[in-house]
């Protein structure tokens, strides 16, 4: 029993990786008023460019470099849409879900000719589980031996990376002056403005961290959890990451728990399936699946606390009026 | 920078027809990138979708989809809201036209079917669109977030619903029994063969869309709902000073539109698959975002931006045919570059332009 509920939590740790790293990609990025629900599409072309490097060059840094690329370019072009041209962030996150969803399939039909997808990847292509010291021999003890053998131990750097990047992030957002402004440009960008801050500068730096933050997300699905890129892998990790943001209120440690809490629900559907429960039967897949939405939109219902996003979110800023 | 600055012909007409040509252009540099003619793939693509009847009738069945969606998105966009769940509405109408057809077809002829075809899509797509409504009318909660959310819950709701209560008994498949006669709507190919439509599923429900457009229009234009939805659009709170309340506004306006798109199911389900079944939407509600944009959200602009759609749909089928190397994934690429230059990056071409036309408005008024 112990040993299942640890094994449980080893894959819920495992399957909220992406949802975090994504997470706060968009913490960053709505956090100084630039609303992104391209985070789906930013994940899947990072996904797409790192299985293609890390196959081509058998190594899995240079994939996570290329991931990293592709998702700040297309957070740029997020930038360049709705910071420089004030376009609508809504319409501009579609459409880049849109030609992540098309070019990923058609480039990688062009280039590697597997219906899209990428080949398996060479030894070194990608990133292994990290052993902690003395794991085997811990591993006996009871209750801690398998927490630090399993849960803690033998993850790959990605998954570290993800947890290390919370409290970075609070860090940055909080304590620097860079965050301050950050988190003031999405509230007021008036009043930075007249700080003599450049909001554009702030914004596209912004975006430019939510796209490093994703390209991190979409690696991690086609180099470290997978071994390659699937067509559509991230199959709405993005959107669930972005209902994680909402519920977890646009703070960092709360959009941990969040995508924690999203994990374990998918780990115990996966557990469940075809399982019975007693008195209940048995609880279909699908009502897993919908749970993260469901509980999302109850929480934006005002009855879990309320979410208040921050006050410019969506509005493109305009300097002068003429 | 107001609109007020450009003739009217060039804020409708010039300005779409630079952004659209500008996604094209991009279109073909991606064509290029993988290997193959532009030029040549442009020919195939009209070739494919106008050029002989049945890829006319395919043409017009994707367009009378996009048509659907497309008013959804636009209805809301009058009342200033942004209904991005069309694809979960349209999926939930499809169990509301599923419902008409297994219940009536074997004892009624299908048109008598069509009306609570009609009607059931319709509560169905609008109850779907309510909880989202009601919640940005009454605890301001962002419509686009629910309605994104929506869509998840919908197309859970309904994999669970096709796999158990609605599935055929002994079948395998995810999907309901196919139905009778009495559930199907008649091709044009049967009630005018003249056409040539073929094989092509187009069907009475491209009629219905027509209408569709015809009762927006009034309604948008021509009724006292209509001026209400558009006042709170153009400024919400002037419209609450003038006595229009806000709740009843975005929930109504949020209730045809759920309606609208729901009603994309009738060409669907009852006019090409004969069935409900999984993933039949694919797209088609997000598109609507672009038909509306592209459309300028008026019934004929919307018109005729699903026509383009639909002909980008049918001949980039005809070309993934004819250029193996070009998949249908292309399309999604040419509809993701139209949303980018026809939606976010809309006012990219303005000022170059204002700045061409202003010494011509100058000695105009001199």
């Amino acid at each position: 029993m112990f040993e299942d509920f640890i094994l449980i939590l080893d894959s819920t740790v495992r399957l909220s990786t992406p949802l975090l790293l994504a997470c706060l990609a968009g913490l960053y990025s709505e956090r100084s008023g630039v609303v992104d629900i391209g985070l789906e599409g930013k994940m899947l072309g990072a996904a797409f460019g790192a299985g293609a490097v890390a196959y081509i060059t058998a190594n899995a840094w240079l994939g996570l470099l290329a991931g990293i690329a592709v998702s700040v370019s297309l957070g740029l072009l997020h930038g360049f849409a709705s910071i420089s041209n004030r376009g609508n962030q809504i319409v501009s996150g579609v459409a880049i879900n849109f030609l992540a969803a098309g070019l990923t399939a058609l480039l990688g039909q062009t280039w590697f000719r597997q219906g899209g997808r990428t080949p398996a990847l060479p030894e070194g292509g990608r990133f292994g589980d990290i052993v902690w010291p003395f794991a085997e021999q811990i591993r006996e003890i009871p209750i801690i031996g398998p927490i630090y053998a399993e849960l803690f131990s033998s993850h790959n750097i990605l998954v570290y990376a993800a947890f290390l990047a919370v409290p970075l992030t609070w860090w940055i957002l909080f304590r620097t002056r860079f965050g301050l402004r950050l988190r003031a440009v999405g509230e007021n960008p008036a009043a930075v403005d007249t700080a003599g801050i450049s909001v554009t500068w702030l914004r596209y730096r912004a975006v430019i961290a939510c796209g490093i933050l994703c390209g991190f997300a979409g690696a991690y699905l086609s180099i470290a959890q997978g071994a390659g890129f699937g067509v559509n892998m991230t199959a709405g990790k993005g959107f669930i990451a972005l209902a994680a943001l909402i519920f977890a209120k646009w703070r960092p440690a709360s959009a941990m728990l969040t995508c924690l809490l999203f994990g374990f629900l998918d780990a115990v559907a996966i557990r469940m399936q075809g399982q019975e429960l007693p008195g209940v039967g048995e609880i279909p897949v699908q009502f897993f699946q919908a749970l993260p939405y469901v509980l999302t939109v109850i929480l934006l219902a005002g009855f879990i606390g309320k979410a208040i996003p921050p006050k410019a979110a969506g509005i493109p800023y305009l300097k002068e009026r003429s | 920078m107001t609109a007020g600055q450009l003739p009217r012909w060039v804020d409708l007409g010039l300005i779409p027809f630079l952004n659209l040509a500008a996604a094209f252009l991009v279109s073909g540099l991606v064509v290029i990138l993988i290997g193959e003619n532009p030029l040549e793939a442009v020919q195939i693509l009209v070739w494919g979708s106008l050029g002989y009847g049945e890829g006319i009738g395919f043409t017009l069945f994707y367009a009378t989809n996009f048509i659907f969606t497309g008013l959804a998105v636009a209805v809301a966009f009058h009342a200033g809201l942004f209904n991005i769940g069309g694809e979960g509405q349209a999926y939930i109408g499809g169990l509301g036209v599923a419902m008409a057809c297994l219940a009536l077809d074997g004892i009624v002829p299908w048109y008598l079917t069509l009306p609570f075809a009609i009607v059931g899509s319709a509560a169905m797509g609008a109850a779907w669109a309510f909880i989202p409504a009601w919640l940005q009318a009454t605890r301001g909660s962002h419509v686009v977030i629910t309605t994104i959310m929506f869509n998840f819950i919908a197309s859970s709701l309904m994999v669970y619903l096709l796999n158990g209560l609605l599935k055929e008994e002994g079948s395998m498949q995810p999907e309901t029994r196919t139905f009778e006669d009495g559930g199907r709507l008649p091709f044009l190919n049967d009630l005018f063969p003249s056409f040539g439509f073929g094989y092509a599923p187009v069907n009475l429900s491209l009629f219905v869309a027509l209408a569709a457009c015809l009762l927006v229009w009034l309604l948008i234009w021509r009724t006292k709902l209509g001026y209400e939805i558009r006042s709170f659009g153009a400024n919400a709170t002037a419209a609450v000073y003038a006595g229009i309340s806000p709740v009843r506004t975005i929930v109504i306006t949020m209730l045809i539109s759920g309606g609208l798109a729901g009603m994309m199911a009738i060409n669907e389900i009852m006019g090409s698959q004969h069935r409900l079944l999984i993933d039949f939407v694919t797209g088609y509600g997000f598109v609507g975002i672009a038909v509306a944009l592209m459309g300028r959200a008026h019934p004929v602009g919307i018109i005729l931006a699903a026509i383009l759609f639909g002909m980008l749909y049918q001949g980039g089928a005809e070309l993934s045919f004819e250029m193996p190397n070009i998949t249908r994934d292309m399309i999604i690429v040419i509809q993701g570059l139209v949303i980018l230059f026809a939606g976010a990056l809309e006012y990219m071409f303005r000022p170059a332009i204002i700045r061409l036309f202003t010494p011509a408005l100058k000695a105009k008024e001199a």
